[in-house]
């Protein structure tokens, strides 16, 4: 360990730094607390390295700018909180419809509507996978440490140009404030993925192309290739198009993609599950008080473990739906009202106990512990 | 004859305008505007909306952009500003730009980031059927105002002066030689230009307001136009009812994205007293 990459910083920063690590050379932003200081930051960072910032209207335009700068090539981003979140959601279709890849960063607060602007919240996490209409691909991350944000920030912009996809990076006002020591990693051993970029001349070149990988490669707008990009349900050319044939292979290619490639996306932790008869699932923030929780209910000789979401989406329901063949208690402690609750019983089958906060205090170990031991009981 | 196939996606045609539709004189105009100042078709890109007007990048072989109801600008900035060689140009709406799009439209309009606009004004939203748009005028019927609008209509180009606009003018679709001659100066303009057309749509402008036929709308735009030049010596009174056509405004100001990269320089060359450290307390 170099002693310079030893720091301390917030979650916000450290999504910045990260940011810039994975590539990002443009940024589009609108002021919302708790997510200010990624754009300030933002904005401070990347003249220093020739990126550009620009601070734009509201976050409609922040959004609909970002997809305009990927389409030229430049790995782009975004961040709000849950009203911002909201207004965003028309252009997330957008790049989901026409797969251009960018990263959305929701520091969450609590809502609905203004909600509490200071204060955390994970209640945005069923918005974040059905936030636009229709049925659409979309990957949300959810890291817990100011480390993990920092990591999570490079692999979502990975996996968005990977998989041609939006990414939501779901952080909370306790992470995103959250002052913490961090071991910066070495540059390189970081894996920085770019899109697939076609290899076929101009005339040849068809941008929404039917192929194996069902991911198709993509050209930068400017760089020789002319094609047309549209909102509309379209043919492999990119033109509009109404014939049910080709809208339907469109609408379930798209979505296959995450289907298909599902296993390599999905990620969680599993800690002391090898003998556990309770699991306490959840993510973020919760999650470090759920692994305190956990600790304090083993030296009292409870067998419980802890599985961690790192996706969010994709939802890991085929492993939550093994452990439920041989673990019949499932606790779920989030700062919402069940939102992955009713993802846990869904894909386990059985009713789990719901550990929630609303009140824009962060769950304690202490509240965690207390439903585990009358689980226990 | 202008060599138009030059510039068109020939297969995509026949197009979905209306018989007596202006968007074609508009395309056509700038498709001469863009050979006069050789732009090759490589470094052009052409952004829109939803409407009638958004619908002719999908005829043009440019690197085109079809966006949502309002966004053009928006999705026009993040590709201007990621490559800042492409010449890019909005077409628009007058409900798509200046109802759904008005917050983008004058923000781009203060930002001056380099960029053309045009907008197909036809008073109307066509696309959906002849809604009431911002600039349907007062008291003229529309199928969400069957006994005639009740709202005063925007002054589009008046819009986009008072925001900050480097260059604005106005013209119709009687006028398809100015035409090509204003977006020929647009596209020379740097910063943000703007080019408002008045369009004809007989099908859902003229009809319910029993305005004749698109010849009677181009009529109409040939008996009432009046170039600025005129205008500005006529006394107000005299100007009620009539269409200023021409530049109405041409300035020097400062271009974003110019301003920006004169700002990395800045920035880069005193990096180290310029920048707080990362993990400043007061941060």
């Amino acid at each position: 360990m170099k002693p310079n990459n030893v720091k301390v910083m917030t979650g916000n920063e450290a999504c910045t730094e990260a940011a810039i690590v994975a590539g990002m050379r443009f940024f589009a932003g609108y002021p919302i607390t708790p997510s200010s200081e990624i754009a300030e930051s933002a904005a401070r960072r990347l003249p220093q390295i020739g990126g550009v910032f620009v601070q734009l209207e509201d976050e409609i335009a922040s959004m609909g700018a970002i997809i305009g700068a990927s389409l030229a090539g430049v790995k782009s981003m975004t961040a709000t909180s849950g009203p911002g979140f909201s207004l965003m959601q028309e252009n997330i279709g957008y790049a989901s419809m026409a797969e251009v890849p960018c990263v959305i960063v929701n520091v969450q607060r609590g809502g609905p509507s203004t909600g509490l602007p200071t204060l955390p919240a994970q209640a945005d996490i069923q918005q974040a996978r059905w936030g636009t209409h229709g049925d659409h691909p979309i990957i949300a991350v959810c890291p817990s440490t100011v480390r993990e944000t920092y990591d999570w920030t490079i692999k979502a912009f990975n996996l968005s140009e990977k998989y041609r996809v939006p990414v939501i990076l779901l952080l909370d006002e306790v992470l995103g404030h959250l002052n913490e020591k961090i071991v910066i990693p070495d540059q390189a051993d970081i894996d920085i993925v770019d899109r697939v970029r076609t290899t076929e001349p101009p005339d040849e070149y068809i941008p929404y192309r039917f192929t194996e990988s069902d991911i198709p490669p993509m050209a930068d707008y400017g760089s020789g290739y002319r094609f047309n990009v549209t909102g509309l349900s379209h043919d492999e050319t990119g033109f509009p198009t109404n014939d049910p044939v080709k809208i339907d292979a469109l609408y379930r290619r798209i979505n296959r993609k995450i289907d298909r490639y599902r296993n390599d996306i999905v990620c969680f932790k599993e800690d002391l599950l090898g003998d556990a008869e309770i699991c306490v699932v959840s993510f973020g923030t919760s999650a470090r008080s759920a692994r305190r929780a956990m600790r304090e209910a083993r030296a009292l000789g409870i067998k419980v473990g802890l599985f961690q979401l790192y996706v969010m989406w994709p939802f890991p329901d085929v492993e939550l739906g093994r452990l439920a063949q041989r673990i019949k208690h499932f606790v779920v402690p989030e700062m919402n009202l069940g939102q992955m609750a009713h993802e846990v019983a869904c894909a386990t089958r059985l009713t789990p106990t719901k550990v929630n906060r609303v009140d824009g205090s962060p769950l304690t170990p202490g509240e965690i512990l207390e439903k585990i031991k009358n689980v226990s009981v | 004859m202008f060599p138009y196939e030059k510039y068109l996606r020939q297969e995509k045609f026949p197009h979905i305008w209306c018989t007596g539709c202006g968007c074609g004189i508009i395309v056509k105009a700038m498709l001469r505007a863009i050979e006069r100042i050789k732009i090759p078709k490589d470094d052009t890109a052409i952004v829109s909306g939803i409407g009638c007007s958004s619908r002719t990048p999908g005829y043009l072989d440019f690197n085109t952009l079809h966006t949502h109801h309002g966004r053009a600008i928006t999705f026009a900035t993040g590709l201007k500003l990621a490559k800042p060689r492409l010449k890019v140009i909005v077409v628009s709406g007058d409900g798509d730009a200046t109802a759904i799009g008005g917050n983008h439209f004058i923000h781009a309009a203060r930002r001056n980031l380099d960029m053309t606009v045009l907008i197909y004004n036809n008073y109307t939203y066509g696309m959906t059927g002849g809604q009431v748009s911002p600039t349907t005028p007062f008291g003229k019927r529309a199928s969400t105002a069957p006994y005639g609008s009740a709202e005063p209509a925007f002054d589009i180009s008046g819009l986009a002066i008072a925001a900050g606009a480097s260059f604005v003018a106005r013209s119709t679709c009687y006028h398809a030689t100015q035409l090509d001659k204003l977006i020929e100066r647009a596209l020379g303009k740097k910063g943000f230009s703007l080019i408002e057309i008045l369009s004809p749509c007989p099908t859902y402008y003229s009809r319910p307001n029993r305005l004749g036929t698109a010849v009677d709308m181009l009529k109409f735009y040939k008996e009432n136009s009046i170039p600025v030049e005129t205008a500005r010596k006529l006394p107000e009174p005299e100007k009620t009812g009539k269409i200023t056509i021409g530049v109405l405004h041409d300035v020097e100001r400062p271009e974003f994205y110019e301003e920006y990269q004169k700002l990395v320089e800045r920035v880069r060359k005193n990096i180290e007293k310029e920048v707080r450290p990362a993990s400043s307390p007061n941060y």
